[in-house]
């Protein structure tokens, strides 16, 4: 069943490519279909279960390489954020014509499989991949649809993220000649490597830059707010909505239980990286007239936070970064679209050429705040369980640093009320009085995004109760190869 | 009824959604009479409850909210005499502030927004007062603060209001961070966060535990930015470009006395720390006495109430400071009723001056505005603490008690409240005395509020008369009601010296109190009412003290040049330099370097490699393909 989930957007993609000028609506219907077989499979998923739906069948048997995937409580529900995001994303992407509309949208379903696919993997050499897999309609969208500076800065993009794959890759390899017997990449079998604590030192460096350029964590970010800004908004959605989380995804599943040791020397690094970056990101939030920007740089800031509080290892700084994962995924896609809707009515991202929308768009400008709210954290939005969780697990780990870390509660709703005053509030100008309020299919698009982030803020146990015992299995892992590693 | 008592929680919110969804086809005035109609259901819900309930109050368990590992925390609200006394003035005098407002804001565009705001801040108030756990009280907390926010900038057109909502966001943001981490703490040391929980345990700690110290330090400096007080007092001023009963409701009566009632709430642990007793009490002295300090100086009638409020909230955090949890508790509400009362006169002042806020431009309105003119009176004489009426009993209370713990702020705070009287009745006598000095315009279309502005006026002045009489003082030989209900609830902290003022303290204390406000009385009647000094408008004109304090000690310049110009300076050095020239610089001159000596990179600028992966990973995916085929 997971098989299907993995390949039914590929065979899809192979579909939508030939189908002309409808691909759109094509791809549509086949994201929805994809999206109700995951809810389908969470529905019979049991938490307590371990991985489940899975499938580990030989496939390059010389070299040990097999293509084995299965889903715990953490990679199910980033599935699930992948399959509910994609259909959002392309629906949002109505809005406008896109050239070549086949290709466009079958790259984004290609995406999509390999998303799911990094979600899935147990197998490091598959796990690669994907991810390669992964950077290459994205590269692509980014070079055909993105705008004028799109060359330098897709180069600037690819140069990056190449050179930290390539590093993950040279570190799998080694992996691999330490493995007991003909060799494998299995993932359990990673766990239970006894490598001495240098070993595990650089190991942790080269895993670590291949998804801290992904995330990004301060100062691997540059390559970021340009690609976030200057891609198609379907692009940018994809890249920070389900994306960046890879990088995080990479972090819990194949980081802190290989390298243990390699946390506890480096971890504390990491952490003091990540926080800097919530309050460097912020600040810099805080002086740009780009709103676009703005979001991208808000979104460096929120991934610091996520990644500070997972290398917390305590058990509600992984939840947290679980369900912050989601809910910044929700968020920022709102955020983003919020974006897109000014930019195709105002010709305009400028936020100082904008203001007093709201005048004329009163439920474009609710909806703006209610994704402002949850940007924000406020409580009984799903920003604020994140970010709880993820505050209380770094102070667990120093209260110092937990406290510079929330000031991103301070800084955020700094940044973001002010943009939303300069945006909505105020006098309308010659330019905004002709701002035209939202039509159905942008309500559409904006009220199951709504709906999610409420629901996870009023009750996130259903979440919760789908990742509790995966987090307490990866906290068992990291517990287990670190005590082995001590009596060698 | 005590089974189904969340209901006073629901019907607000009931309130907001149908008020919030029915806009466009709800006549205005029906969407007022339905605001009030859900709060005085709520109040009668409240009068219900408190008849029943029982003195160990209970706690109903609505929902799991959050689990994670050992973390837990439900959605549950607690019912006891503590938080009936705050449903009580939060549904009763926010009824009378929704009645006054389907009044006021007659006319108004944004009438339906309004009053679905005004329900919704209801909501979160009962939410916050209502939760049995610090993050559900939280949860109301930041709620009560995005209301806030709403109705500060409710004429969104004007971006001075919006500045000004936006700085009480922010301002109560910083002391929420000190909240959260507070309540973090909490769950560190107990391993919950529900009340039960931390109080039963926090008694196994000593005095001054440098835990327990840190909790309530934490917390603290969130009712700091709640309650307005140094360092974090600045918003509430500006907060008063809301519509005025907006700052009768939230920024009088209730939300800004939530600090004090979760230190109340909390007073077990701060019992046991007295070195943040201590400090309590001298931020609420500082704060009371450089409030008033401004509030001498003002010149428009709401900012010399914000003023006012700040500094009464101050009094109030020193009653918490010298362990006088029930005397505290007793100024929130005899300062909810007249508080309340002199915003909504003002606004019925505003309202009949067309808009005019300065005192300076109004003058002898007694003739014109009786009712407005009789229930002002009566709320100045109720703040100034003149017995019978309210004020006087819970300040004269608040006065005796700091008199044994802290004699040095007692005189301070008694100098406080001379001055208190000195400014009240300056506003009184520049209003209502005197000659008209406003322009002719205005003086034509002065005229008394209609009924449903008036009528809870003189239902707020009732109160402001007769509060007091719940906590009369020893001396009367009479039960303190307030005192004896609350009793087990709340303790006198061991760790301070306890005894009792004497009689002869209490009688000297009121006597010459009497004495000294009615000779305070006669000297600002013939300064202002008589002579009509006013402020210079010219500041070239004001005397260096008049004019420091007109303008606020300028601590909001100072706050302007050391916080938020260097922040926003560091932004853009860290995006121009830091980003784009430093990292940048190093990620392009790297690319440049390799691509001019290396053939490998000159591929990916010529674009071939990213068909040259497509490739290579496609090939991959065929053969897993074939693989998967072939078994």
């Amino acid at each position: 069943m997971l098989t299907l989930l993995i390949f039914f957007p590929l065979i899809a993609a192979l579909f939508t490519a030939a189908s002309g000028k409808q691909a759109g609506r094509i791809a549509f219907i086949f994201a929805v279909i994809e999206l109700i077989v995951s809810i389908a499979m969470v529905i019979q998923f049991i938490p307590s279960g371990g991985f489940q739906f899975s499938q580990n069948i030989s496939w390059i048997s010389s070299l040990g390489i097999r293509y084995n995937v299965g889903l715990d409580g953490i990679s199910i529900l980033l599935v699930l954020l992948t399959t509910f995001l994609v259909p959002v994303i392309l629906l949002s992407s109505f809005n406008r014509e896109y050239k070549n509309p086949a290709l466009f949208y079958s790259l984004i379903l290609v995406m999509q499989f390999a998303l799911i696919g990094v979600f899935s993997a147990l197998d490091g050499f598959l796990f690669y991949v994907f991810w390669e897999l992964a950077l290459i309609p994205i590269y692509l969208i980014c070079l055909i649809w993105g705008g004028q500076d799109r060359f330098r800065i897709t180069l600037k993009f690819f140069i990056y993220t190449l050179f930290g794959s390539l590093l993950m890759l040279v570190a799998l390899i080694w992996l691999w000649f330490q493995t007991p017997g003909t060799h494998t990449f299995d993932l359990a079998t990673f766990y239970s490597l006894n490598l001495s604590s240098s070993q595990q030192g650089w190991v942790f460096w080269a895993l670590f830059l291949a998804f801290a350029i992904k995330m990004p964590i301060f100062p691997f970010h540059t390559w970021q707010p340009d690609t976030y800004v200057d891609s198609p908004t379907p692009g940018t959605m994809l890249l920070s909505g389900i994306m960046l989380k890879m990088g995080i995804y990479g972090v819990l599943r194949w980081l802190l239980p290989i390298v243990p040791h390699g946390v506890d020397a480096w971890g504390l690094t990491v952490i003091v990286l990540s926080v800097t970056g919530i309050v460097y990101a912020s600040l810099i939030a805080m002086a740009q007239k780009d709103f676009k920007r703005l979001i991208a740089y808000s979104s460096i800031a929120h991934v610091g936070l996520i990644s500070a509080g997972v290398f917390s290892l305590t058990h509600q700084g992984i939840q947290g970064g679980v369900i912050q994962m989601i809910s910044h995924g929700i968020v920022v896609v709102g955020l983003f679209f919020i974006a897109e809707i000014i930019n195709t009515r105002m010709e305009t991202r400028d936020m100082s050429k904008l203001g007093g929308i709201r005048n004329h768009a009163i439920q474009f400008s609710t909806f703006f705040f209610i994704f402002l709210l949850a940007s924000v954290a406020l409580p009984l939005t799903s920003g604020f369980v994140g970010e709880f969780l993820l505050i209380n697990g770094i102070f667990q780990y120093d209260p110092i640093i937990a406290g510079i870390a929330g000031l991103t509660i301070i800084l955020g709703a700094v940044y973001m009320f002010r943009a939303f005053q300069k945006i909505s509030l105020g006098e309308s100008n010659n330019h905004t009085i002709k701002f035209t309020d939202l039509n159905t299919r942008e309500k559409s698009v904006l009220i199951p995004l709504v709906i999610m982030i409420l629901w996870i803020g009023i009750y996130p146990n259903i979440i919760l109760n789908i990742a509790g015992p995966s987090v307490e299995a990866l906290q068992k892992a990291i517990l287990h190869t670190s005590e082995a590693t001590m009596i060698k | 009824m005590l089974q189904t008592a969340w209901l006073i929680l629901v019907f607000p919110l009931i309130g907001f959604l149908l008020i919030s969804i029915g806009k466009t086809f709800l006549k205005n005035s029906s969407a007022g009479i339905l605001a009030s109609l859900t709060i005085l259901a709520s109040f009668i819900y409240s009068v219900l409850v408190f008849f029943e309930l029982p003195e160990t109050g209970t706690t109903l368990h609505l929902f799991n909210w959050i689990h994670s590992g050992n973390l837990s925390i439900p959605f549950s609200i607690l019912i006891d005499r503590i938080s009936i006394i705050m449903l009580l003035i939060i549904t009763g005098v926010g009824f009378l502030i929704h009645v006054y407002s389907i009044g006021y804001m007659k006319g108004d565009d944004g009438y339906p927004r309004f009053f679905s705001y005004l329900n919704l801040f209801v909501f979160f108030m009962l939410l916050l007062v209502l939760g049995a756990d610090y993050i559900v009280l939280f949860a109301g907390w930041e709620g009560v603060g995005l209301c806030s926010y709403l109705l500060i900038g409710f004429w969104f057109k004007n971006n001075s209001y919006n500045n000004a909502a936006n700085k009480a966001f922010i301002m109560n943001r910083i002391g929420d961070l000190g909240f959260l981490l507070g309540v973090i703490l909490i769950y560190v040391t107990f391993g919950s966060t529900s009340f039960s929980v931390v109080f039963n345990s926090a008694t196994s700690f000593s005095n001054n535990d440098n835990i327990i110290v840190a909790i309530t330090i934490l917390l603290f400096i969130g009712a700091m930015g709640k309650s307005a007080q140094i360092p974090l007092y600045t918003w509430l001023p500006d907060a008063m470009a809301g519509p005025t009963p907006v700052s009768a409701l939230i920024h009088a009566a209730t939300m800004v006395t939530a600090g004090v009632y979760m230190v109340v709430r909390s007073n077990i642990l701060y019992s046991l720390a007295p070195s943040t007793l201590h400090f309590i009490a001298i931020i609420g002295t500082a704060t009371a006495v450089f409030a008033a300090v401004i509030a001498m100086a003002q010149t428009d009638i709401k900012k010399v109430l914000a003023y006012s409020t700040v500094s009464q909230l101050g009094y109030m955090f020193v009653a918490l400071g010298a362990g006088a949890y029930s005397t505290a508790l007793f100024h929130v509400t005899t300062h909810a009723f007249f508080k309340a009362l002199l915003f909504l006169a003002a606004g019925s002042v505003i309202h009949a001056m067309s808009g005019e806020q300065n005192i300076g431009r109004m003058g002898g309105l007694r003739k014109k505005l009786p009712v407005t003119f009789m229930v002002f009176l009566i709320g100045t004489i109720a703040i100034s603490g003149l017995p019978p009426f309210a004020g006087f009993f819970s300040k004269d209370e608040i006065l005796s008690k700091v008199w044994i713990q802290y004699p040095i702020l007692f005189v301070i705070l008694s100098i406080t409240s001379v001055m208190t009287a000195i400014y009240m009745f300056r506003v009184l006598f520049l209003t209502f005395y005197g000659n008209f000095r406003g322009t002719h315009e205005q003086e034509h279309h002065l005229h008394e509020s209609p009924r449903v502005m008036t009528v809870p006026l003189m239902f707020l002045a009732v109160l402001s008369v007769i509060g007091g009489f719940l906590g009369l003082p020893p001396i009367t030989g009479a039960v303190h009601l307030f005192d004896n209900y609350l009793h087990s609830y709340v303790s006198f902290p061991s760790s301070l010296i306890e005894t009792g003022a004497t009689h002869l303290f209490e009688w000297s204390l009121i006597i010459v109190s009497i004495i000294v406000l009615t000779l305070c009385i006669i000297y600002t009647y013939r300064r202002y009412a008589v002579k009509q000094i006013l402020i210079p408008e010219q500041e070239s004109q004001q005397t260096g003290l008049v004019r420091m304090a007109n303008n606020k000690f300028y601590i909001d310049e100072l706050y302007e040049w050391i916080i938020v110009k260097p922040l926003s300076a560091m932004g853009n050095f860290f995006y121009k330099i830091i980003d784009i020239k430093l990292i940048d610089g190093l990620v392009n001159s790297v690319s440049k370097g390799l691509t001019a000596s290396s053939g490998v990179l000159r591929l990916i600028q010529s674009g071939y490699i990213g068909f040259y992966i497509f490739a290579m990973v496609f090939g991959i995916i065929a053969i897993l393909l074939f693989n998967l085929i072939l078994k």
